[in-house]
């Protein structure tokens, strides 16, 4: 028995007959969840210190790393995943007011018209599930994710969505997802930041930083953002002038001095400071290595459509891969300009979302296929989606007709797909209505996926708090249940 | 397995043993003693909020009440009869509290069970007990300057410590530098010190700091982290906001040192006090630095909300170290707050007239120089014919235009359609509508602004019709085409005191359509018999639409009539409202039941003497900054959950000399504290020190402690001769990389500032929220979305990398370079030099060998590779190339980035 598994065993003894009983209400899963957390706790001497990342994780992962792919402005699950045959039918007829009574949106006012899928679905995979014509790779892997159609979410405008669904809260100032998961497990590579946020789209996510930000956690957790143009972290490169034999020189000099004056003052966090630059020495060599695509074969490269000195999803992909690979935990992606309401070409269902779902359609089918052959994907989850779904209805903004087709913001239901990390392949969860306003099935809340989430990296998301202001935050704030379906 | 467990067993009662022989007899302190215990076992299951078995602890009346199985948890002076002594020493593991986790130990059982015995009486928690005059203890050594001193040997000697030496004069000097005004001091002012050998110097020296305005400026940083100030709105766009006229208010008030209770009351409630200055209206642009959100679709009303909840939680932060935050939702789980105070305390904030929009209304608007002339005139004229308060009245009437009364408040409206989504916040109106305003005083009115916006094309004309649609006429207007929302007088005739108003809208145009922002009730000037009476109004009219250099948002109350009515939120939901609810403090602060009436009456009871938490908690804030931490660790939190403070007397001894005999002088609190021979003492580590007291909590020595994201900047900039010495104005933007401002919607620029803009200190630098300076943000620097009671300082890589390859940081290794470089002497000399330019004293021999050897290596190599010295430097002298990289390792060591 090894020690882990015998610490197991100890920590079940602990359990009374009485626990044995309350957790078993939830099923066997809930006593592995929850019957290991009793010790810690019981030497924990006071609450009011700061939560012991150590004890993390709180039982056996299935999942050791995280790779979000979050297209930010939201993407239209009617277009792309949940089929509705039924919707088609009454397109164009004035919507039902018992849809929109004691309903707020962003845009639509009045009375809209509704708006059937404009891309054709077909079955795929031996689970025959439907995608649409707009994802033809996609449609290759639907055996090995998860599709998720009811998902729904409490916030009907971009910002306030994309923190809900990142922090747990819409109103800013909550550590994100990834603060949480690198605060709790660390990092497994010291030369690389543990949480690492890569951009395409052209623009950063309405959430702004504040949807990889550390909130009230220490800031070393924020999520560290590769850009675009100049240095991939900033400041990683040395000023022209000074090369890395010169840096190396002068950090040796640094530390030395470091070295007397921690003989001076005796002081240990002095010698903190001389692995920090010492690390700081490491990244320097890592960091631009870590990013370079031109390192991949070509036959990788094309896999994911990724092109050099380019900034695109598909080099975004890649580069989460090989970050991932060096043991990032937590690698965060956003893609830019989902925001389908029909105001403009770009903006339209017919043109905008068919380009952008081409532009991500080959890359993430190939995340999934190399982690795959990697034998990486059974413990890196990937989770892709936006941060709420788009109405049945047409938009029609101050009552008027648009100019092109397109749909409103919208809380009730959307869909995103999961793969990996101990999720099941070939699965679909929840269902919608016949239009796919409402989940009628198995409704999944935000706070449901982060708990899944955390759930996969062997964190029970009730036990993973930070004590600030006085109060013990969750990144589910109260809420939030381990969507157990949808587990291996 | 088996023999751990054993062991474990032997070890807990050899403990028990000790415990129980060390136990004395006296009679049990409930805070000292059982709180700790109930806080840490008990609170969880059963406190205020989950009471379990229908048991809570919060509060005494709970706790000796019946529970749900009919036993009584606490029979006070009756052990055997209290169901929790015999749930705690429970046999049967079903029964045993608490519930599945560690049992009590038998001491604690005892100390519960003895206090019961002796009545089981109740003690408020520590900070809300009013502090008694500690005595100063007596100290038998030659050590202390001060008070401070006594009380800080007192612990040092019940753990085993003494006092450290004091800091050698070179080192403290520089201490004290950074600690009062933020910044180093230069190679001469510290031989200065050195070479006067008054026994007065460093008083001398300490007074000089604290009156250099310098001192304002460093101290700014840590209440604008308070304050959650910034230069934009947050949230998406995230687009600018003009406010650094409230920074440089900060930074006044606190270089005049103006009482922390003035300094109170003014941002809270400055333009509720009778007759305010323009400085009091700024002064309450405090809370108008909560987020505004200008997001496509966003409701105002949500977003006003929320704003609001910031302000109640922000206030019981700052001053009461309470965290009213967790009530909004239920009654508060630890502390005696319930939630319906929470929504008590949310009232006075309820009533102010902003509203989430882009305008930022209500605004401090500030005109050229040419319309304020005109202004002055006019305030002339009313001060020669009535007096300076009306005519102060009248001027900040033209500068903040409120309280108008808006959209949100009309009472009735027929034919209009509100827009009231984030970038809006007006009424159209059409031929045949109407707006209604319910009951408004007309006594000393005779004038109505209309602020509407209107095309060209059309023509509208507006009745205004007193008590009914169909009701006499009592004023007429015109609908002209503006440019944007103006300000057009309707003038009103009428005997009514107070009627029902009805805005009638007509035109013969069907496609009629205006935009109308709200009314503003015009009051009479103070004489109508003056000659010049119709041009003043004239002037008036004008100066209403004048155009503005600069705005302020500021905090105005609505308009009498039009007041909000706070209704609480269900579980914390704002669409979900339950009961109707009056401005007031918890009962746990206001025994007596005093009566509160608004913002003014709250700010005064904060700083009132008989409020003894925020002495406490304001001195504590203080202690923490010069310290690194505070003698309450947890400075955001006073409450039970809160750490408990390391020198409860002390605390007491500096909060009454704050709030009473120093009368809330914050340079007096601060002077006493560096006075002090336990502020002297030298960080120098011993290894007896350490081994007793790794975390420095009883202070035998001076904490080491890294310096603030600001001041790492300033320190660079000071010691090379680059720090611009300009103070006060709009913020600036220093060389920061391309690229890191991406906002969507927005395309505000990071447009590089030229000149010393570019050298400014830090609290200067333009902060955006959603994308913050980098380098202060890596050196955990505030975001200011929230407030903020302390920075938690880390240490990552990404640090090391800001100090070391900024260009800021090589600018100014290049600056003192070109310096060094120029004096007469060898290499080491200059490596020396070099390091008492930036460390401010004298470099020990093995530092020196350590550089100069640096210099000699990377000269050689730079005589390789010229082309890469001349890159660095840009100049060919190899000399400058190789200093400059000696000076960046300097400013890069420990030592620099800490304050020894």
């Amino acid at each position: 028995m090894d020690l882990y598994n015998e610490a197991q065993k100890r920590k079940l003894e602990f359990t009374t007959r009485r626990h044995f009983l309350k957790q078993c209400t939830t099923g066997l899963g809930g006593i592995a969840l929850s019957s290991l957390i009793g010790p810690q706790q019981l030497f924990a001497s006071n609450n009011n210190t700061v939560f012991n990342a150590k004890n993390l994780p709180h039982f056996l992962p299935k999942a050791k790393r995280v790779i979000y792919l979050h297209m930010a402005g939201a993407p239209s699950q009617l277009e792309l995943f949940d089929y509705k045959p039924e919707l088609q039918k009454l397109h164009d007829l004035d919507c039902p007011k018992s849809l929109l009574e004691g309903k707020r949106f962003a845009f639509i006012q009045g009375i809209p018209k509704m708006l059937g899928p404009q891309f054709n679905f077909k079955k795929y995979g031996e689970s025959g599930t439907y995608i649409s014509d707009a994802l033809p790779y996609f449609s290759t892997i639907v055996d090995d994710v998860s599709i998720v159609k009811s998902m729904h979410t409490d916030e009907f405008n971009h910002a306030p969505a994309q923190l809900l669904l990142q922090t747990g809260s819409a109103r800013s100032g909550r550590p994100s997802m990834g603060a949480w998961v690198t605060y709790g497990l660390g990092s497994e590579n010291d030369n690389l930041p543990g949480y690492m946020v890569l951009v395409s789209g052209g623009k950063n996510p309405s959430a702004g930083k504040n949807a990889w930000g550390s909130g009230f956690l220490p800031s070393e957790y924020q999520g560290v953002q590769c850009r675009n143009s100049g240095d991939p972290i900033l400041y990683v490169s040395n000023p022209n002038g000074m090369s890395r034999d010169i840096r190396k020189k002068s950090l040796k000099a640094i530390n030395d001095i470091n070295k007397k004056q921690h003989k001076e003052f005796n002081d240990d966090e002095t010698l903190s400071r001389i692995s920090q630059y010492e690390m700081a020495f490491k990244m320097q060599i890592s960091v631009p290595d870590v990013m370079d695509v031109s390192k991949e074969p070509d036959y990788i490269r094309e896999m994911y459509g990724a092109k050099q000195g380019e900034t695109s999803f598909a080099n975004n992909c890649l580069l989460a891969r090989r970050l991932v690979e060096q043991g990032v935990r937590f690698v965060q992606l956003y893609d830019w300009g989902w925001d389908m309401h029909g105001d403009s070409k770009a903006g339209s269902l017919n043109e905008g979302l068919r380009a952008k779902s081409k532009e991500i359609d080959k890359p993430m089918t190939a995340l999934v296929k190399d982690l795959k052959q990697r034998g990486l994907l059974d413990d890196t989850l990937i989770v892709w989606g936006g941060e709420f779904g788009r109405t049945p209805m047409r938009e029609n903004r101050e009552g008027r007709i648009m100019p092109y087709y397109g749909r409103d913001h919208h809380t009730e239901a959307y869909t995103i797909w999961m793969a990996g990390g101990g999720i099941k392949g070939g699965f679909s969860y929840g269902e919608t209505d016949e239009i796919g306003y409402y989940g009628i099935k198995d409704r999944v809340h935000i706070h449901d996926l982060q708990a899944t989430i955390l759930n996969q990296l062997g964190i029970n998301h009730e036990k993973f708090t930070y004590n600030f202001q006085g109060r013990d935050f969750r990144l589910t704030d109260v809420h939030g249940r381990v969507i157990k379906d949808l587990l291996v | 397995m088996e023999l751990t467990s054993f062991k474990l067993t032997n070890v807990f009662i050899v403990i028990l043993i000790v415990l129980l022989t060390s136990c004395k007899e006296d009679k049990i302190n409930f805070n000292a003693q059982v709180r700790p215990i109930l806080n840490k076992n008990c609170i969880s299951c059963h406190g205020g909020v989950k009471q379990s078995g229908g048991f809570g602890l919060v509060f005494r009346e709970n706790a000796l009440a019946e529970t749900i199985n009919g036993k009584i948890g606490v029979v006070p002076g009756y052990p055997e009869k209290s169901e929790m002594i015999s749930r705690i020493a429970h046999k049967d593991p079903e029964m045993i509290m608490p519930l599945e986790r560690e049992p009590l130990s038998k001491e604690d059982i005892k100390t519960l069970t003895k206090w019961i015995e002796q009545g089981a009486e109740w003690q408020e928690h520590w900070a809300y007990l009013k502090p008694n005059e500690p005595e100063v203890p007596e100290i038998e050594l030659d050590w202390g300057n001060n008070q401070i001193d006594a009380f800080v040997y007192q612990k040092m000697k019940s753990n085993n410590l003494s006092p450290n030496e004091e800091a050698n004069p070179y080192d403290l000097v520089r201490r004290v530098y950074l600690d009062l005004i933020g910044l180093p001091p230069t190679t001469e002012q510290i031989e200065a010190f050195i070479n006067n050998t008054s026994d007065t110097r460093y008083e001398t020296l300490v007074d000089a700091l604290l009156d250099s305005p310098k001192y304002g400026e460093h101290w700014a940083s840590m209440w604008l982290d308070l304050a959650r100030y910034a230069d934009s709105k947050g949230y998406e766009a995230d687009r600018g906001r003009q406010i650094w006229r409230y920074r440089d208010w900060v930074i006044k008030a606190l270089n005049e040192d103006m009482p922390f209770d003035q300094f109170t009351i003014e941002q809270l409630a400055g333009d509720l006090l009778p007759n305010p200055t323009k400085d009091q209206l700024i002064a309450t642009a405090f809370h108008r630095n909560t987020l505004n959100n200008g997001e496509g679709g966003t409701d105002n009303e949500e977003y006003r909300i929320s704003a609001v909840i910031d302000r109640v939680n922000t206030t019981w932060e700052i001053w009461q170290s309470t965290t009213m935050g967790c009530v909004q939702c239920h009654s508060h789980p630890y502390d005696p707050i319930t939630q319906d105070e929470f929504y008590k305390s949310f009232a006075f904030f309820n009533n102010t007239s902003d509203w989430d929009v882009p305008t930022e209304h209500p605004v401090y608007r500030e005109f050229d120089s040419i319309t304020q002339i005109e202004l002055d005139g006019i305030n002339k004229w009313i001060s020669n014919i009535s007096s300076e308060t009306e005519a102060n009245k009248w001027t900040n009437f033209i500068h903040i235009q409120e309280p108008k009364i808006r959209p949100e408040d009309f009472n009735e409206t027929k034919n209009t359609i509100h827009h009231n989504r984030s970038g809006q916040d007006y009424m159209l109106v059409y031929n045949e509508s109407y707006v209604k305003l319910k009951d408004v005083g007309l006594d000393n009115i005779d004038r109505i602004y209309i602020n509407y916006n209107q095309g060209e094309k059309i023509k509208g004309n507006l009745l205004v019709k007193a008590d009914s649609l169909n009701g006499s006429v009592i004023g007429e207007l015109k609908l002209n085409a503006t440019r944007g929302f103006e300000n057009v007088p309707i003038k009103i005739s009428t005997t009514s005191k107070r009627a029902d108003l009805f805005f009638h809208f007509k035109s013969t145009d069907k496609d009629y359509q205006c935009s109308i922002d709200g009314f503003l009730l015009g009051e009479k000037l103070p004489t109508n018999k003056n000659e010049e009476y119709a041009n003043v109004y004239t002037k008036i009219d004008q100066l209403l639409n004048a155009s503005y250099r600069y705005t302020t948002p500021v905090m105005v109350e609505k308009q009498k009539g039009f007041s909000r009515v706070t209704q609480m939120f269900d579980r914390g939901n704002w669409l979900v409202k339950t009961d109707t609810v009056s401005a007031t403090i918890p009962k746990l602060f206001n025994p007596n039941n005093d009566e509160f009436k608004n913002r003014l009456d709250l700010a005064k009871w904060l700083v009132n003497e008989e409020n003894s938490l925020t002495g406490r908690v304001i001195a504590n804030r203080f202690w923490s900054k010069i310290f690194g931490k505070g003698i309450v660790v947890t400075s955001e939190d006073f409450g039970t959950l809160g750490d408990k403070p390391t020198h409860p007397k002390l605390l007491d001894w500096l909060a009454n000399r704050f709030s009473k005999e120093w009368n809330w002088s914050i340079k007096k609190l601060l002077r006493t504290i560096v006075l002090s021979d336990t502020y002297k003492q030298s960080s120098v580590i011993s290894e007896d020190a350490k081994a007793k007291d790794p975390y420095n909590q009883w202070l035998a020595r001076s904490p080491r402690v890294r310096l603030s994201a600001e001041q790492i900047r300033d320190q660079a900039l000071t010691v090379s001769g680059l720090l611009s010495n300009k103070m006060y104005g709009p913020s600036v933007m220093p060389p920061q990389p391309d690229g890191v401002w991406t906002v969507v919607y927005n395309d505000d620029q990071w447009k590089t500032s030229k000149g010393e803009d570019a050298y400014r200190r830090g609290l200067y630098t333009y902060l955006r929220r959603s994308s913050p300076y980098p380098s202060f943000i890596s050196f955990d620097a505030s975001e200011r979305e929230t407030c903020l009671s302390r920075r938690i300082n880390t240490n990552t890589p990404l640090q090391a990398l800001i100090t070391l390859n900024d260009p800021v940081y090589f600018d100014a290794a290049i600056n003192l370079a070109q310096q060094v470089k120029s004096i007469e002497g060898n290499k080491k000399a200059k490596v020396d030099l070099a390091y008492k330019k930036v460390m401010g004293k004298k470099i020990t021999k093995e530092k020196s060998k350590i550089l100069s050897n640096l210099l000699v290596e990377t000269e050689a190599y730079y005589t390789n590779n010229k082309e890469e010295a001349f890159e660095l430097v840009n100049s060919e002298n190899l000399e400058l190339a190789s200093l400059t990289v000696v000076v960046n390792a300097l400013m890069n060591m420990d030592e620099f980035l800490v304050k020894n």
